[in-house]
């Protein structure tokens, strides 16, 4: 499988979705479970790209300057920052951490 | 009256549309980092407009790369599902007519939907959607674009700490839904299915396996309110 394909594959599922939307008449959200499972699912797989991203490193796990940069987002998004400065803080604390030659 | 709503609407839609925007760059530059083109990283938000699926779908190729293909478009497409509820949730805002809805399509995301259903007025819902779902789309493809070329000249994204940020944006992402007791155990039921299979299973899967959490959780809750239901009497007695 090319890069291209997957990304054509991947772009014209998300959008599809999306469209796909628009032909279901409103009332199918009241049936609660679809709408809550979806709400679920969503929350996992957030979660875990949280993990993966954090500490993922292929297929091995390792802990390096990401862990206390999301812990400073984590600080930050419970003071309700606005979601940039979260960003750009979390992205500043990794630098500085790996700059210094504190972390990996 | 002393403040038009619509106007309530395109404030906040400038707001969220800025913020969200300039955090295309981080995708932009994570993306041909990740072992993508420049033009590919554009198309992605070009067609896909999604940043979720589009930062999913990078992390996997980035560790997994092209052999990794189903596993990205997995789960670039079940982080997409939820685009799908917010569709039927706006459709009937946007109304009628078949070009305006296939390109509301394209503009349904998180942002447009908050926005536009945090008005109360109709006229405002319309204007919240539709100017929060244009200013993003032009925002986060211009800024992709220049994160994109940034990326070609920054070499080690690490240096910079945008692996990091990527992270960041996940969890900004998961926390304003993190408000009930159900999402948080479901959030630390698939975090922990997460960091268990990333060893043992190939790139991007372990993603997959986690979201049978939420799966499950959704299952457990349909047989809980059918008890529930069911057997009434129970609730009553002392």
């Amino acid at each position: 499988m090319t890069v291209w394909t997957i990304i054509l594959t991947a772009s014209i599922a998300v959008l599809a979705i999306k469209l796909v939307g628009y032909l279901v008449p409103p009332r199918v959200l009241e049936k609660r479970g679809a709408a809550e499972t979806a709400e679920h699912v969503t929350v996992a797989l957030l979660a875990a790209l949280v993990v993966v991203q954090t500490v993922g490193d292929g297929q091995s796990v390792s802990v390096d300057a990401r862990l206390p940069a999301v812990v400073v987002a984590a600080g930050l998004l419970a003071a309700r920052a606005p979601f940039i400065l979260v960003i750009v803080a979390a992205a500043a604390t990794a630098a500085v951490l790996r700059a210094l030659g504190w972390a990996a | 009256m002393s403040t038009d709503p619509r106007r309530e609407a395109l404030r906040a839609a400038w707001g969220v549309g800025i913020a969200v925007s300039a955090y295309g760059v981080s995708f932009g530059a994570l993306a041909v980092a990740s072992g993508v083109s420049v033009w590919q990283a554009c198309v992605l938000s070009l067609v896909m407009f999604s940043g979720g699926s589009q930062f999913a779908l990078i992390g996997v190729i980035a560790s997994g790369g092209a052999g990794a293909g189903p596993a990205a478009i997995a789960g670039a497409t079940l982080l997409g599902l939820r685009n799908g509820l917010y569709a039927v949730r706006v459709s009937p805002i946007v109304g009628p007519g078949f070009v305006k809805r296939l390109a509301a399509g394209h503009l349904t995301i998180d942002e447009s939907t908050a926005v536009s259903t945090a008005q109360a007025d109709p006229a405002a819902q319309r204007t919240g959607f539709w100017a929060t779902g244009l200013i993003i789309y032009v925002g986060w493809n211009l800024m992709t674009l220049v994160g994109a070329l940034l990326g070609d000249l920054l070499g080690d994204v690490r240096a910079y700490g945008l692996d990091a940020a990527a992270a960041a944006a996940f969890l900004g992402l998961v926390w304003p839904r993190l408000r009930a007791l159900e999402p948080v155990a479901v959030a630390v039921g698939a975090a922990l299915v997460a960091v268990v299979t990333i060893p043992l299973l190939s790139p991007g899967v372990p993603v997959l396996t986690a979201a049978l959490v939420g799966v499950i959780a959704g299952l457990v809750g349909a047989w809980r309110r059918r008890n529930a239901a069911g057997a009434p009497q129970e609730v009553t007695e002392p």
